[in-house]
Parts: C-alpha cells; sequence; structure tokens
C-alpha cells in the first residue's frame, strides 16, 4: 500500500500534504500508528480552545496545471444560484477540454491572484448591496491596500441580484470596476442577472466558454499542455439521482396546509406539507425548496382590467404561446417591480418620466422599487401598452425559495414548509405576495411545481458531537425544525440550543408544541424566546442572545456552530452585531479581533447564514 | 379500620410535598415555554384563588396548529359576605380591564372571578388585587372558601353584626402558610418557611374544599343547606341570639357514579355568637381527621357524615366543642332568591338590588353595566358616602346604604346604562342561575353562562302561552354536574352532559330546603321545552293559591322527592321546628 496520503480526500495544502508524505515515509505499522493516535490527540486538545484551530475545507483543485493554462472560476453565492451557474460553466468548461478550477470565493487563496491568468467571477449580491457570506474575505482582499497589479489577468464578471433593490449586482460591479483598476484585461461586459437568471446568464455564460477556449488555446500553444488532470468533485458530479431541476420542477401533491398563527395574529403563518414521493428528490437539512407559483388570480384580473388589455388574447414570444392571461398567471413575475419595467413606463407615462427626470428622481425610483407592487405602478401612472410588449417589459417569473423545514429522517417522502403570508394595505387595496399566497391558499387536492436547491453552506456539523446554537426568528425558524429533527433522528450528542422570536408569544409561537415535545425528550437542549410585542420595550433574538451572553461564549468556544435564519435586512446584522458583543463582553477580544473571528467562524462554516 | 390503608389521592400526595402550598409555583411562573404551569402546581395553585384554564373553543384550532391551549388564569377573589367600597369596587374594574377580560363576574358564593389572566401578569394582577386590600387567599382548594353572608338589606344592624361575624370566621379559617405571600407579594422568606404551624388544617389540608354560609330567615339567598357548615341567624326583636348550626351540605355529584349525590345539611343544634368560632373548629378538624382522602368524589363532609352515621358526627363534633350543643330554634324561610328593586332598611339607608344576568359584569353594545357601576362608585367615593356594594348569593348586585337623596341620580345612572333589567324582567329571568361553563371552566359538558339569555328567552315564550308569564319559576343551568350554579336546588335546573344535552331536573322548592329530581336524562333542547310545556300546561290548569312550580310537581306526584332524608328537615322533632 502506498503511503501517498490521498490528496483528493484531504484537507490539507498542498506543502502539508508534501510534509507528510514525507514524515510517513519508511514507517512501520506500529509507528504509523503512533502517529496517527499522536495527531488525534493533538486534535481533541484543539476542540477545546476550536477558535483558534480553522481547519482548511477540501476545495476542488486541481494544482497540476499551471496557471497560464488554466481557468479559475470563483463564486460567491448566498442562496446557491451563483453556485449552480459557476458549476455549469465549470462542468461545461471541462467538458470542452479545458482545464478548470472552481472555487468558493472563502477558498481562494488570494496571493495565487498575482499569478491568474484567467478568472471568471459569478458572485451575488444581497439585500442592500451586500456581499455574499463566503465572498467578504475575498472583496476585502481584492479592494484593500494588499491587491497586487493585475495586468497579466482577463477576467470577465457575473453579477446576480435583484433589481427591485436600488444596489441592484452593486458586488459584481464593485469586483468588475476593481479589477479593471488593477490593470486586469476585461474579456467583455459584465452580466447583472436579475431574478429571471437565465435571461443574462445564459448568454454570458456561453460568451464566457468560447471566450475561455480562444484565451486558453492561444497560451497552450505557447507551452506545451502538461498531463491533463480531470477535475473530480463532488460539485461536478452531475445530480444523477433526480431529473427534476428548476426548469423541470416536480409536481408535489400538497398534504397539509396549516395555519400555525392564532386567529387573532397579526400574521398568517402556514405549515405547508408536500409529498415527494416518488420523485427520487433528496434533500439535506438547511437546503431549500424552489416553488413555482402561479400569481394572484385576483391581481392578474386587477391588472387586465387597468390597462384594458383582453386576456384571451393569444401572445407568443420566442417559441412560447399563451393566452395574455396565461402569461400573467404562471410566466411573468407580477407583484415585484423591477427598475427596466419603470424604465420602459416611464417611456408611456409622460407624468412618471418626469417625475424620474426631476431632481429628485432617484429617490422617486428608490421608493417606487422599494414600496410600489407593479399594479401600484399602473394606477398611479395610467399608460397604453401593446400587450405584447407589456409581456416581453415584464420580468419572468421566478422560483421562490423556502427553507425546508423537516428532515426526511423523520418525515420520509416529504418536504415542509413553514411560510408567512405576505398580506399587507397599501394604495388603498390588499396586496399579496405572490408566492405566499399561492402556497397559503392552495387547496386540499394541489399540486405545487417544486425543486430542490441545495445549499451546501447551511448543513449540521459533519461531527454529530458539536453542539449547535439556532437563531432562527420569525420563519426563519424552518431549517432548525429541520436540524432539529436529523439530530434526534441521528443521535447526535451535540447539543441544541434555538433562538426564537416573533410578535407575541400567544399567536406567533410557531411549532410551541413540538419545541416543548423536543425539550422534554432532551432532543431540544435550550430554548430562549424574544417576543417582541409582549412587553413596553421591545425584545428581538439579539436582546436574547446578549442576555445569554456568558453562556453562548461558553459554547461558541467549545466548538459550537451557529446558524442564522430569516430577515436579511435587519435581524441578520443585529444578530452579528450581538455576536461580535459577546465575543467582546465575554471572550476579552478587542472589536477587531472579535470581527476576525467571526470571520473565521464563516469560513469554517462553524457560522453559517440563510439569510434572505 | 380496614387492614389495607386506602390509597390516597393523587392531590393528596401533591399537597404533602408542596412544602404548604408552595410546590415549584415559582418555576413555574418563570418558565417562558409555556402559558401553563407545572400538572401539580395546577392543584396548589387553587388555594390562593386561582384556577388554571384555557380558551376550549379554540382547543382543537390551536392543537391543529401546533400551538398549546390559550392557557389563563381564573382569580377569586376572598371576600367574606361580598362586601366591598367603591374605592375598592374601582381598582377591581381597572384589574378586570387592564389584565383580565375586560369583565366583573360575581358568583353564587359572592366573590368576584376575574377571567383570562395570562400567566405573565397573574402575578402583577394578584399583587393589584391585594393592593385593593382584598386577597384570594383560599378562594379555591381544600380549604374553607369564601364565606357567605345573607345580603339582608332590611336588618341592617343584624347584617353588620353577622357580616362581622363571618369575616372573623373568615380570617380565622385561614391557612396560616405564608407561601401566598412569598410567591405573589414578594414577602421576604423567614425561617420555618415551609413548615409552618396549620393549627386548624395540619400540614395536609382538608380532604376536600369546605363550603360555610350564614342565613338570615326569612330569605334564604345564601342556599345555606348547600354548604358543609351552616350558621342559620336565629333574631328576635332585632337581637342577634345566636345560631341554628347546621352541616353536611353540599352539592356536587358525578354522572354515572351514584355514590356522588347533592345533599342538604343537617340541623345540628344552637350556638350563642361568642360560640361561632369554636363549633366551627370542631366541624373543620372532624373532616379534617375523618375526611375521605383517597377518591376526591367521595370526600367533602356530606360523606364523611353518611358514612359514619350523623349521631356519630354530631357526637364528635360535640367532644370537641367540649359540650352538647343547646336544642335548635325554629326557623323558617320563605324563598331562596333575591329582593330586587329599593328597600330601606331599618337604619332608614336604602338598598337597591340590581339583576346582573349571570353574574357577568360587561359593557356590552348600550349595556355599559361596567361603566355604569363605575359612574356610581367614583361619584360615592368622591363625597366620602356611606354607599357601598354587596354581591348576593345570586349573583346580582346590590348598592347598599344609599341615602335618599342619592336614589335619584343613581336610578338615573342605571337607567342610562341599561342597567335597570330588575324593573322589566319576568321573574324567571330574575331569579335564573347559570355557572360560567364554556369556555373557560375545564369542567363544562355543556354550555350554561352563554345559552341562559337563549334558554330564558324559549321557556318565556311557553309560560307566556300558558299565561304564566308572571309565575316565579327557579331555574338554574349548570354546565356539570358539580353544582356551582347550585342547580340542585332549582325548580327547574339543566345539568350539562355533553354539548347541547342535559339532565332535566325538576321539582326543588325555591327555598333551599328541598332537592330536585332527575326527571329526564341526557336529552336536547327541543326535549326539554316539549317537557316544560307539557308541565306547564298542568301547573296552569291546577295549581293552587300561591303555589310553587316546583312544590306543585310534588303535590301532583310528578316528581317524587328524594327519599334520602332531607337533611333540612333530619327528624320528625326537626320538622316540626321547621313547620
Amino acid at each position: 500500500m502506498s503511503a501517498q496520503p490521498a490528496r483528493l480526500l484531504s484537507p490539507l495544502s498542498e506543502d502539508k500534504l508534501a510534509l507528510l508524505a514525507r514524515l510517513s515515509e519508511g514507517l512501520d505499522a506500529d509507528s504509523l500508528h503512533w502517529v496517527s493516535g499522536y495527531i488525534a490527540g493533538v486534535a481533541a486538545a484543539q476542540r477545546r480552545t476550536p477558535l483558534a484551530a480553522a481547519t482548511a475545507l477540501p476545495i476542488a483543485v486541481s494544482p497540476d496545471t499551471a496557471p497560464q493554462q488554466r481557468l479559475t472560476i470563483v463564486y460567491g453565492s448566498q442562496t446557491g444560484n451563483a453556485k449552480r451557474l459557476a458549476e455549469t460553466l465549470a462542468h461545461n468548461a471541462e467538458a470542452a477540454g479545458l482545464h478548470v478550477r472552481l472555487v468558493r470565493a472563502d477558498g481562494y487563496a488570494t496571493r495565487e491572484l498575482a499569478h491568474e491568468r484567467l478568472l471568471y467571477i459569478v458572485i451575488s449580491t444581497q439585500g442592500d448591496g451586500d456581499p455574499p457570506d463566503d465572498a467578504r474575505g475575498f472583496i476585502e482582499f481584492l479592494t484593500g491596500k494588499r491587491a497586487p497589479k493585475l495586468a497579466q489577468l482577463k477576467f470577465a464578471v457575473l453579477g446576480l441580484g435583484d433589481s427591485s433593490y436600488p444596489q441592484f449586482c452593486a458586488i459584481g460591479a464593485k469586483l468588475d470596476a476593481r479589477l479593471a483598476e488593477l490593470g486586469a484585461t476585461r474579456l467583455f461586459a459584465r452580466g447583472d442577472a436579475d431574478l429571471d437568471i437565465a435571461t443574462i446568464a445564459d448568454p454570458w455564460t456561453t460568451q464566457a466558454l468560447a471566450q475561455a477556449r480562444d484565451v486558453l488555446k492561444t497560451d497552450a500553444h505557447a507551452t506545451p499542455m502538461a498531463t491533463v488532470t480531470p477535475l473530480r468533485s463532488a460539485a461536478l458530479v452531475a445530480p444523477a439521482i433526480s431529473t427534476w431541476t428548476r426548469e423541470r420542477p416536480f409536481t408535489a401533491p400538497l398534504l397539509a396546509n396549516q395555519r400555525i398563527s392564532a386567529r387573532d395574529g397579526v400574521k398568517d403563518i402556514r405549515h405547508i406539507e408536500l409529498s415527494l414521493e416518488g420523485s427520487g428528490l433528496s434533500y439535506e437539512p438547511g437546503d431549500a425548496l424552489g416553488v413555482w407559483p402561479t400569481n394572484p388570480p385576483a391581481l392578474v384580473d386587477a391588472v387586465l382590467a387597468t390597462l384594458k388589455l383582453d386576456g384571451e388574447r393569444s401572445i407568443g414570444i420566442r417559441n412560447e404561446s399563451a393566452s395574455l392571461r396565461g402569461w400573467l398567471l404562471r410566466k411573468r413575475e407580477l407583484t415585484g417591480l423591477s427598475k427596466p419595467f419603470v424604465v420602459a413606463h416611464a417611456q408611456r407615462s409622460h407624468r412618471l418620466e418626469q417625475a424620474l427626470g426631476n431632481d429628485d428622481g432617484k429617490e422617486v425610483l428608490r421608493r417606487l422599487l422599494g414600496d410600489y407592487q407593479l399594479i401600484d405602478l399602473l394606477r398611479e401612472f395610467p399608460a397604453r401598452w401593446q400587450a405584447e410588449d407589456f409581456v416581453a417589459a415584464l420580468r419572468p417569473q421566478t422560483p421562490r425559495m423556502y427553507s425546508i423545514a423537516s428532515s426526511r429522517k423523520t418525515v420520509g417522502d416529504e418536504a415542509h414548509l413553514t411560510v408567512a403570508l405576505l398580506d399587507y394595505e397599501a394604495f388603498g387595496t390588499r396586496h399579496v405576495g405572490a408566492a405566499s399566497h399561492f402556497l397559503a391558499t392552495l387547496p386540499d387536492d394541489a399540486d405545487v411545481p417544486v425543486f430542490i436547491e441545495a445549499n451546501e453552506r447551511f448543513r449540521l456539523p459533519a461531527d454529530p458531537t458539536r453542539d449547535v446554537i439556532m437563531i432562527g426568528p420569525g420563519t426563519g425558524v424552518a431549517p432548525f425544525r429541520g436540524f432539529v429533527q436529523e439530530r434526534a433522528e441521528t443521535n447526535a450528542s451535540g447539543r441544541n440550543w434555538l433562538f426564537f422570536g416573533n410578535p407575541h408569544f400567544r399567536t406567533d409561537f410557531l411549532y410551541q408544541v413540538e419545541w416543548q415535545q423536543a425539550l422534554k425528550n432532551g432532543t431540544l437542549h435550550k430554548l430562549d424566546l424574544a417576543f417582541s410585542r409582549d412587553q413596553s420595550e421591545k425584545i428581538y433574538v439579539q436582546n436574547a442572545l446578549r442576555r445569554r451572553g456568558r453562556e453562548l461564549y461558553e459554547w461558541i468556544a467549545n466548538g459550537a456552530h451557529i446558524y442564522v435564519c430569516g430577515d436579511a435586512t435587519r435581524m441578520a446584522p443585529d444578530v452579528d452585531n450581538a455576536l461580535r458583543a459577546i465575543l467582546i463582553e465575554h471572550g476579552g477580544k478587542s472589536d477587531e479581533d472579535a470581527r476576525e473571528t467571526l470571520n473565521q467562524l464563516t469560513q469554517e462554516r462553524r457560522y453559517a447564514r440563510d439569510v434572505y | 379500620m380496614s387492614a389495607v390503608p386506602p390509597v390516597l389521592s393523587p392531590v393528596e400526595r401533591i399537597k404533602t410535598a408542596s412544602r404548604r402550598l408552595r410546590g415549584t409555583l415559582v418555576e413555574s411562573l418563570a418558565n417562558p415555554i409555556t402559558g401553563a404551569i407545572a400538572d401539580d402546581d395546577t392543584q396548589l395553585i387553587k388555594f390562593h384563588g386561582s384556577y388554571q384554564q384555557d380558551d376550549r373553543d379554540l382547543r382543537e384550532e390551536r392543537r391543529a396548529q401546533k400551538l398549546e391551549p390559550d392557557y389563563s388564569f381564573m382569580i377569586r377573589t376572598r371576600l367574606p359576605g361580598g362586601v366591598v367600597t367603591p374605592a375598592q369596587w374601582l381598582k377591581l374594574d381597572a384589574i378586570a380591564t387592564q389584565y383580565a377580560n375586560g369583565t366583573l363576574r360575581l358568583t353564587t358564593r359572592q366573590a368576584f372571578q376575574f377571567h383570562g389572566v395570562i400567566k405573565r401578569e397573574l402575578k402583577a394582577t394578584l399583587q393589584a388585587i391585594n393592593a385593593a386590600l382584598i386577597d384570594t387567599v383560599a378562594a379555591c382548594g381544600d380549604v374553607n372558601r369564601n364565606v357567605m353572608v345573607a345580603t339582608n338589606p332590611l336588618q341592617s344592624a343584624a347584617h353588620a353584626q353577622i357580616y362581622e361575624q363571618a369575616t372573623r370566621l373568615s380570617e380565622f379559617l385561614k391557612p396560616k402558610t405564608r407561601a401566598y405571600y412569598e410567591i405573589w407579594l414578594d414577602e421576604e422568606k423567614v425561617a420555618g418557611s415551609g413548615e409552618e404551624y396549620e393549627p386548624i388544617y395540619g400540614p395536609v389540608y382538608l380532604p376536600r374544599k369546605f363550603k360555610i354560609a350564614f342565613a338570615v330567615p326569612p330569605v334564604n339567598d345564601v342556599d345555606v343547606f348547600a354548604n358543609d357548615l351552616g350558621f342559620i341567624a336565629i333574631i328576635e326583636n332585632g337581637e342577634l341570639l345566636g345560631y341554628n348550626v347546621i352541616a353536611g351540605g353540599g352539592l356536587g355529584a358525578t354522572h354515572g357514579e351514584p355514590g356522588t349525590y347533592p345533599r342538604l345539611a343537617d340541623v345540628l343544634g344552637f350556638v350563642a355568637p361568642e360560640r361561632v368560632q369554636a363549633i366551627a373548629e370542631a366541624v373543620v378538624t372532624t373532616q379534617r381527621d375523618f375526611g375521605g382522602r383517597a377518591d376526591r368524589k367521595h370526600a367533602r363532609l356530606k360523606y364523611t357524615i353518611d358514612d359514619r352515621g350523623l349521631p356519630w358526627f354530631k357526637s364528635e363534633v360535640e367532644r370537641r366543642f367540649g359540650a352538647p350543643l343547646r336544642p335548635p330554634h325554629k326557623f323558617s324561610f320563605e324563598h331562596n332568591g333575591d329582593r330586587f328593586g329599593w328597600t330601606e332598611g331599618d337604619n332608614g339607608h336604602w338598598h337597591l338590588t340590581l339583576r346582573i344576568e349571570a353574574g357577568r359584569v360587561a359593557d356590552r353594545s348600550e349595556h355599559t353595566h361596567l361603566t355604569a357601576l363605575r359612574k356610581i362608585a367614583q361619584i360615592h367615593k368622591d363625597k366620602n358616602s356611606t354607599l357601598g356594594f354587596r354581591l348576593t348569593p345570586n349573583q346580582n348586585l346590590l348598592i347598599a346604604n344609599v341615602a335618599s337623596e342619592d336614589r335619584a341620580q343613581i336610578d338615573a345612572l342605571v337607567a342610562e346604562h341599561h342597567l335597570d333589567l330588575y324593573k322589566t324582567a319576568t321573574p324567571l329571568r330574575l331569579n335564573a342561575l347559570a355557572c360560567v361553563a364554556l369556555p373557560t371552566c375545564a369542567l363544562a359538558m355543556a354550555e350554561a353562562e352563554r345559552y341562559l339569555p337563549e334558554l330564558t328567552t324559549k321557556v318565556e315564550a311557553l309560560l307566556e302561552k300558558h299565561a304564566l308569564k308572571d309565575a316565579p319559576i327557579l331555574l338554574r343551568i349548570s354546565g356539570c354536574p358539580n353544582g356551582c350554579s347550585r342547580p340542585y336546588l332549582g325548580e327547574i335546573a339543566l345539568v350539562g352532559k355533553a354539548p347541547g344535552r342535559y339532565n332535566l331536573m325538576l321539582g326543588a322548592d325555591a327555598r333551599g330546603q328541598r332537592l330536585n329530581r332527575l326527571h329526564r336524562e341526557n336529552i336536547a333542547e327541543d326535549q326539554i321545552l316539549q317537557t316544560l310545556d307539557g308541565l306547564f300546561a298542568g301547573y296552569a290548569g291546577e295549581r293552587g293559591e300561591g303555589e310553587g312550580f316546583g312544590d306543585f310537581l310534588v303535590r301532583a306526584g310528578i316528581v317524587v322527592p328524594d327519599p334520602h332524608p332531607s337533611a333540612a328537615l333530619p327528624d320528625d322533632k326537626n320538622r316540626e321546628k321547621v313547620a
């Protein structure tokens, strides 16, 4: 048996692997056993002070390919879209015979940047211009003073975002500009993909592949090709188990649609159970279920009435043909408002054009994108639309992602969701969220088009002895129902601590009876609650965290994994601040050290967020 | 004694381990995961004047919603004779509005009940009640409950004297544990906390609840024979001579368990006013030492007496009392209802008895009763008048000691807020009683309070049909057989069996001295009304002059009275006295 360490399964860097190979060379079995025991002891000691013990993640690398012959694809992904695109691109490039390495941004060794020749970046923008968690360090380095000159580099950037936010694709734009500023050559124009990702992403990836071929072919002529080492990482193995995809969703029968907020609660929150039986679909706790919604029929009627258009008229766009009503029900985004649509509408509404052209036009746009649904814009700024133009101007319908609230080990071939119905009065009429309304009003015999969106970054610890801290206010509690089920089914010995919050104890304590039972069974060890409106001062999960700071610090210092799920704009930063404050207060760290610790925990995947 | 010691009921174990009624109440209150308290604590909190309940209307819905039941707490005051000042009324009103469901419930034992108080606010609510100089100690639980006193609005001096006596007796029989004060009022623990000496009750308290009432003939508004211990005032020429002492009453029963039954108290003898505490101590400690502790359905004093015999009981009580009891005086009761409207007391002050349907003081549409009483209380608190409030044993409210010049203003407020049902209601509606039942009472099997107005209207229609609209028929409805609305003393009573189904009980005497009997078992409304229709027809045609409905049914042989020796009429000797 060769003493050569199994490189591709190892978390070790290339030079460490070489050291290990030298160390083990020529040792007999007894000696090897002793060494393994010795190192296990070292590992155990580190477990007790794991804040200092960063574990490098296994990254798919084919290191024996010289940089000049290689395409590097770096991705930063929060919900998995950027990752999916990057994987597809890498797969296609590899199939085309190119050398590719695919690296998640937090696994990219930034010192290699100076030697890169061809770099593609696929990266999303979160909320109000924030990077995905896994790309924070990468962006800090690239935009900082230590970033090297990159005259040798050719690059292209694909940004992902949501044009209903003012800072649409801001992170992609920032990297794109910065790379050029550092002297790199932009191969082709940046793509800014909206929620209908494919519209921009498909042409971008096609072009990226063609350009990469050209560049690497040229380079290959200059330097003869070395041995080809096909890339074999889990990420690039095609998910062959199930044939159901985002583009070809599985039609899941509805098993239950149960309101789980009490009748006089402010919010209507649903527990949805869907059958995946026969689909071959599989998921892990932490994954999301993509749902293709049907828009509210009343909203479609309202849009048709406002525009005085005939819903029965047949509309053909590209190769698809359907009635106008059909387009608006299933194929077009009808609640959110996108910037391109506002611009197109302004071409038909003089008043809107004027409003946007004024000094405060930016503010008007911000307000429109922030507060208005499509119907509000159509009503406030009447305009004449041709049916075909209208359909073409709207964004294609996009699936909504819901964190799965179950473990397959507990529920079998089912997926459970926790859905808050977005339902509010504005501009004198009722407004609803397309997908939440779709799910909340599902009749008993309904079928729902769904697919699995894996979220590798939001996984229970591989080590079942690790403690987990779960912070999930509101419907953010969903994945933790799956986590607790999973940990119970696998008899994981680590402790589980849940922080939950919502407005009222009486009406909004989601899954209250299940948590009580889990506490009783010992499958949930601690539950801290923050009901914001039950007392005069408002209390949120971050307050609950601070209140339990000392104990939380002990858990973290002892190797606990921290998970946050829920609102990205306010809750997640507040929780992040609270965690930092706890590290400062109870860990005696400086503010900077505390930040660094959280970054490090993020890199180690011990601090994972699924926020939206 | 049997060779095998009886197995104690689980509640006995809980009481024994409770460190004088503390249990884990403090921990239960602090547990944020649930709106409930620990199971054992639900038994103990009764001794502190509260029951854990939940909104049963929502139970199924919330179960489906993966939410625990909508738990809340009922709080009952200890308020001997149901007497409160205007200042206290205002505070109780504010508590109902801030912490409870916005209503005050007047009970058949002259207490206030607050409903819907959530656990998080329970302590603050109890503190607020205590700040009104009213407590809730022993309002429930296996101890002496609220001591009832005839409202007796005519004989003012005698009422004052008897009320004072009742208040002292209530204090005397209060548990000595400091648990209540530690848990709710933040009293510092002192040495011996958890091991307090309980001279009357001992460390495990009584086997079951214990009820005491003071009646003043000729009105038996307190239904004195339904109590474990009763005092019937003997007044001659305005002077209180003393009391006939009666014991062994109790109305609770369980469906399908013939070993459980309602029972009226036996007359034991006569005691002078200064011997009230002594005789009470003798009766209570006899029950403490001999009452059954194995089966809570067979634990009231009435079973102790029936199991061992009245002669044994009387001699045991006399032994503890230290002397034989003197023979009872003659007494007679005319009725067990309230005297509605204005009456003049013998001190020149006026009393107004208002009808409060099912005892629920609330603001509902134009019936703004809570507001009306708040205004009256505020006016008389401000001018520091003699006016006071008394809760009657029939869930009604008496405004006592009104100066004659203040009557007009009170009449105007009563009319403005539609609190004048007493003027317009039929006798049936005026005198009917209903317990709380659904949705909050855990014991209820059928509706009571919520059903009362509707049922009354339907029975009124039948009476109208038979030209009996003005017949003073006593109707009582209870959601279960435990008897909070004293159903077994109603001329007509509905005792809940299941939603919409009741046992129809008939033939009590409306004087609180004869129990009714089961007439039809487990029937629905249409059968109830059909049955009553036929009986009303007979009553309309054949009743004697001034003959009550219950008396008619017995005379006509339609109802055969309980063969059990009537407690009110234990033997021929007493029968003479009563007559």
